[in-house]
């Protein structure tokens, strides 16, 4: 639907552009379609916001897209958090993206700056190692995942998770990699003059001045292991080990038949990262330009 | 005396900042790959301790057994998916980089949903297509559009476009904001020439546009494949691959066979399968841009 209208857009800028009242109405087509496409996004969330303050009652007696008699009404979302045990996915889901993303960042800098200062026979290789990483698509090679983290011992364990979002990620590596090329050797340099360690230089020159590209780093792959299903679906089965997305899905699944509970439930999940990605925006959008445009 | 220590620090900090990451790389991505291919040829249940050797006979039922291959036509639904949404995309990102207020709020907004819990983005959109209770009908009924009705997810025939239409709901921004970089990349005063050598936006967007983004496109289609040949969640979240199957994917297969059927060789072999299929892609991607770099 919006391509078609989009479509139609272009070529309405193509014969609008000099005269100016044409101009006028290509303004007026380009927001338009954007409307429109804002209208397709915020359609689902928005009924997910309209029910998820209404009673049971309430719910079975009005329309989908009229408004709840209240917002304050939060009976859905105290229920989620009772019979949801939402609390312990929460701690759960904060244990485990609190140690991968520390163990991401420290091993993301320390490979830069291995790979990025020093000039050593094996580093083509390493980097072609890590290029290789990711080609291979994690989706398939969970099978045979599985059986090692079950002979590490680390089946129904919060560190397994843990251990494979450290390992398998390799794009926080590109980001360091690119952004120590930027960081001016002189100062390694003048650092060494002085007398420092390499080690010294590395957390007190280095790892400070990463700082924009670790704020980026963070981000990202906070939201994508909170948003991650998969990992957690597989390692960790036990009901006390539930994390938001798999807490989530066993909640729906006990409760489907009341969907303006199940919106309570959605809101709760999905308000964190929302308000985390509103904030910080300006991060998120520098971290995927600059990881794919390069 | 500085340089000899400064010599041997190197070798210190190059073993150990080192070490780790790149065992970590190797245990959970390369050693998995190799396993998965010794799994495939073996018919391991996934517990027991022997893993009794069959040779090529887990390949010999794949390529026999057409059900396996017959649910690549449902990925390719995703593809024709992902393909509009590239091109939406773009639109939206020429759009977004022309001069107009509001950009960044729209920008803003058409990312979102990228951030969104994919759990959580699968169960709001089983309330919109929920064929009595689903926003999306109530939608068509209030429009007047009754005869659109459908049961959404129910439908053999439409289940896959219903959820491929979710994925490029959700990757839209995220391509979009690839594109907006790409596009700001490319310097200004192009444009003005062309604009004063008499090129309208269309002819400008052909010669100046497009070959600078080329590389981005192509990008952003090899990430389009591989998404759609690796789609699990939607489905498995949605619709357990029904109604009769009809929506099952090539990776909801392959779980399936493994933690549902717990027949892990067969799994391997297929996940070796999807394996191949995905560095082929790569690999024709690779040589085609190569190609045309030259």
């Amino acid at each position: 639907m919006s391509l078609e209208t989009s479509l139609k857009k272009r070529a309405g800028t193509v014969t609008a552009r000099p005269v100016s009242p044409s101009r006028a109405i290509a303004a007026a087509l380009k927001y338009a379609v954007l409307l429109a496409a804002v209208f397709v996004i915020l359609f689902p969330p928005y009924v997910v916001v309209l029910n998820a303050f209404k009673g049971n009652e309430e719910y079975a007696k009005s329309g989908v897209f009229d408004f709840p008699h209240s917002f304050a009404n939060l009976d859905n979302f105290s229920t989620v958090f009772h019979r949801g045990d939402m609390l312990n996915a929460f701690m759960n889901t904060g244990t485990i993206l609190g140690l991968s993303v520390l163990g991401n960042v420290l091993m993301g800098t320390m490979v830069a700056f291995a790979l990025g200062r020093f000039n050593f026979k094996l580093k083509s290789w390493i980097l072609g190692a890590y290029v290789a990483a990711t080609l291979i698509p994690s989706v398939t090679t969970q099978v045979a995942t599985f059986g090692i983290i079950k002979e590490l011992g680390l089946f129904n364990s919060l560190y397994g998770p843990v251990l494979l979002y450290i390992g398998t990620d390799v794009v926080q590596i590109y980001l360091y990699l690119q952004f120590i090329r930027h960081i001016p050797y002189d100062l390694d340099e003048n650092a060494m003059i002085e007398g420092a360690s390499l080690f010294r230089i590395y957390r007190s020159i280095i790892f400070p001045l990463l700082a924009p590209a670790t704020a980026t780093a963070v981000i990202l792959k906070s939201i994508s292991i909170y948003n991650d299903m998969y990992i957690p679906y597989l390692y960790m089965p036990s009901q006390k080990l539930r994390v938001v997305s798999t807490g989530l899905m066993n909640f729906v699944g006990v409760n489907s038949a009341q969907w303006n509970v199940v919106c309570a439930a959605l809101l709760i999940i999905l308000i964190p990262t929302t308000i985390l990605y509103l904030v910080m925006q300006r991060f998120i959008f520098s971290g995927i330009v600059n990881g794919s445009v390069k | 005396m500085f340089a000899m220590s400064y010599k041997i620090q190197r070798y210190v900090i190059l073993i150990s900042f080192l070490t780790l990451p790149l065992l970590l790389l190797a245990v959970f991505s390369f050693y998995p790959a190799i396993y998965l291919a010794w799994l495939s040829f073996t018919s391991w249940d996934g517990y027991s301790p022997e893993k009794a050797w069959v040779g090529i006979s887990n390949y010999k039922e794949i390529f026999t057994n057409a059900d396996i291959f017959k649910v690549l036509s449902h990925n390719f639904v995703y593809f024709i998916g992902g393909i509009v949404q590239n091109i939406v995309a773009l639109f939206f990102a020429v759009l977004l980089n022309s001069r107009l207020r509001g950009r960044n709020a729209f920008r803003v907004l058409l990312f979102l949903p990228y951030i969104m819990n994919s759990v959580a983005i699968a169960y709001m959109f089983t309330y919109v297509y929920d064929a009595q209770n689903g926003s999306l009908n109530a939608l068509l009924t209030s429009v007047g559009l009754q005869s659109w009705i459908k049961s959404w997810l129910g439908d053999a025939a439409i289940v896959n476009y219903s959820l491929a239409f979710i994925s490029a709901w959700k990757f839209m921004g995220f391509n979009m904001v690839i594109y907006l970089g790409a596009l700001q990349s490319i310097p200004g005063d192009l444009y003005e020439a062309a604009k004063i050598d008499g090129a309208g936006p269309f002819k400008s967007f052909l010669y100046i546009t497009w070959p600078s983004i080329i590389k981005i496109v192509e990008l952003s289609m090899l990430l389009t494949v591989s998404g759609a040949l690796e789609v699990f969640d939607l489905p498995f979240v949605m619709t357990k691959g029904g109604p009769a199957g009809s929506s099952q994917t090539f990776v909801t297969q392959t779980v399936e066979t493994a933690f549902n059927f717990s027949n892990y060789g067969l799994a391997s072999a297929m996940g070796m399968v999807l394996l191949f299929i995905v560095v082929l892609v790569i690999f024709v991607q690779r040589k085609l841009i190569l190609r045309g770099g030259d």
